[in-house]
């Protein structure tokens, strides 16, 4: 019963086929039957739920609601939320009830919106499986021998087993759309500052960026416009004007001309993936696009600069957790210091341990202009090919991972394989622009390939507008994994 | 270059974690096929390049010097794991 779309949900509630607490109830219910299989969710409370809903339903009924009142979503367990537990899927902060919440969730709780639970997530956002997560792997709803993707593959795979019409992510370097073309959703990460960072665990300061996952694309432009504010709380956070990111839905495509970066579709791409992208592009040109080559040289080495910088951001954020005023503290130490090395050793999984060492070593004396300022100018280099790519397109097309979900397992002792497994996502986290997924196709063992449409920065209502008319006019976003 | 086991040691004591003998060797390994990747970076030209460190690179906002948080000692400190008189309690570090 749990098959709708936010704006299904939102059309039944405003209409009152249903309270939002039966609405709860169902999806609750749906949740304890289904999501032992998958691992999507690992925090769930159902008494701060229904009263959630409880407090909706009485909102509706005093005229005061909005779309979203009582529409139920799941958050990645990386965002604060007061009386939650909010361990961000690690030993570290397994026993930490924040104190407070997230200025996105805040936003989507002043709209009305109800909390299913916390989805599972890779430790800190560190990975591309969701095998990292210290309360164990997320599997993929299609196929439970299968990762969901990561980091946000929690978020993914309970929208794609239809135990959440949304959900919010983060996308530091593919973490959002990476799992949504795993798991056959559609996400976006919008540009860079949009979205207020304050209240989400902090592991790569300047690529982290929260964003909505749904069904649609237009689920996820009317979540944007919840979701994107000014806070002064977060200094990175810019000051823009409201937008409204659902404007551009009904543009048809005529005209829009498409970029294909050249060096994405050379060797590493399956020929599922291949397939698929070639799909969305016949999709495209039948609704009157036209594609241009357009070239993003610096393509390949935007793995190493990402590895370099994220570490090196994550190594000084991580530096937080030393036992002292929050989180797990080792009960076995002499001297400060080993409590320090202790609590760090036993509180963090093998992949934070690994990024915070690369971080230390490449921000260490004598190796830092080797490797972090070179990667700083690696950065601009990248981020100076999307805009001479963007000159002469109007979005970019793009696969989104080089092959459908890989098995559980598969990547997990190899971290280089993994790490390379980014290849088509990452140099937009380097450049901060908005970039979205939306599925696109199957491979021939059935598992759901999502395709990648990369903007200008502040060109979400553009690109949700294109994923908008391709799902208008295709049926992969309403596929669904048997059970 | 090639990370000795001696490095891995004198990383893992900045970055403040103990690791075991085994998990030194793994991270020996590791780091050093990461950083086979990483080198591949120094085949790029970027002499004249501007490092880039934040994409919008907007200047640091500044807020007026004035109190805007009241206090939360207590709700902040309900999730630490050692508190006494609003302080938090760490091992001894100055001698008697």
């Amino acid at each position: 019963m749990t098959q709708y779309t936010l704006k299904q949900a939102s059309e039944m509630l405003q209409t009152k086929q249903i309270s939002a607490t039966e609405l709860a109830q169902e999806y609750l219910t749906a949740i304890d039957e289904r999501n032992p299989a998958i691992n999507g969710y690992i925090t769930l409370d159902k008494n701060l739920t229904l009263a959630e809903a409880q407090a909706a339903d009485a909102r509706i009924a005093s005229g005061n609601a909005t779309a979203l009142t009582g529409v139920p979503i799941a958050y990645k367990d990386i965002f604060c939320q007061q009386g939650w537990r909010s361990a961000c899927s690690s030993k570290m902060l397994d026993n930490f009830v924040s104190p407070y919440t997230a200025t996105v969730v805040q936003n989507l709780l002043n709209e009305g919106m109800v909390t299913l639970g916390r989805t599972n997530m890779d430790e800190f956002a560190m990975g591309s499986t969701n095998e990292t997560s210290f309360y164990g792997a997320t599997k993929n709803p299609w196929n439970t021998e299968n990762v969901p993707g990561g980091s946000s593959g929690g978020s993914a795979a309970v929208i794609a087993a239809r135990l959440a019409p949304a959900a919010l992510g983060s996308d530091t370097g593919g973490s959002i759309r990476q799992p949504a073309s795993h798991c056959g959703i559609t996400g976006i990460k919008p540009t860079y500052g949009i979205v207020s960072r304050f209240g989400m665990v902090a592991y790569a300061s300047s690529f982290d960026q929260a964003g909505p996952m749904a069904q649609t694309a237009e689920d996820c432009a009317i979540l944007l416009n919840a979701m994107a504010s000014f806070d002064e709380r977060d200094s990175t956070s810019l000051e823009r004007s409201k937008e409204d990111y659902t404007r551009d839905l009904n543009q048809p495509l005529k005209g829009l001309k498409v970029g294909l970066p050249k060096e994405y579709f050379g060797e590493g791409m399956s020929a599922d993936v291949q397939k698929t992208v070639q799909t969305a592009i016949d999709l495209l040109k039948a609704q009157g696009a036209e594609m241009v080559e357009v070239s993003l040289p610096q393509t390949e080495l935007s793995i190493p600069a990402y590895y370099v910088l994220a570490s090196a951001e994550a190594s000084t954020n991580l530096s937080r957790y030393d036992g002292v005023r929050y989180g797990h503290r080792a009960a076995r130490f002499g001297d400060l210091e080993e409590m320090y090395s202790n609590t760090r050793a036993e509180g963090f999984g093998s992949e934070v341990k690994r990024r915070i060492m690369i971080g230390t070593y490449v921000l260490s004396h004598g190796y830092y202009d080797a490797y972090y300022l070179k990667a700083q100018k690696l950065r601009r280099l990248v981020a100076n090919d999307f805009q001479s790519a963007l000159q002469q397109c109007d979005i970019i097309l793009a696969p989104t991972a080089p092959t459908a979900a890989p098995k559980l397992g598969s990547d997990i002792n190899d971290p280089v394989h993994m790490y390379l497994s980014d290849i088509y996502t990452i140099a937009v986290n380097l450049a901060g622009l908005p970039a979205m997924t939306l599925p696109a196709g199957f491979s021939s063992d059935g598992l759901p390939i999502g395709v990648q449409l990369i903007g200008n920065y502040f060109a979400e209502a553009k690109i949700l507008g294109v994923a908008h008319q391709m799902q208008l006019n295709s049926d992969w976003h309403s596929k669904q994994p048997t059970r | 270059m090639a990370l000795t086991l001696s490095d891995v040691e004198k990383i893992a004591k900045l970055s403040r974690l103990s690791l075991t003998e085994e998990e030194k060797q793994q991270n020996l390994q590791e780091l050093n096929d990461i950083f086979a990747l990483v080198e591949k970076m120094q085949t790029v030209d970027t002499d004249g390049i501007e490092p880039m460190a934040h994409p919008h690179e907007a200047a640091l906002r500044l807020r007026e010097d004035r109190v805007t948080e009241t206090d939360h000692a207590a709700e902040y400190q309900a999730v630490a794991p050692e508190v006494r008189n609003r302080l938090y309690i760490v091992p001894q570090v100055i001698e008697e």
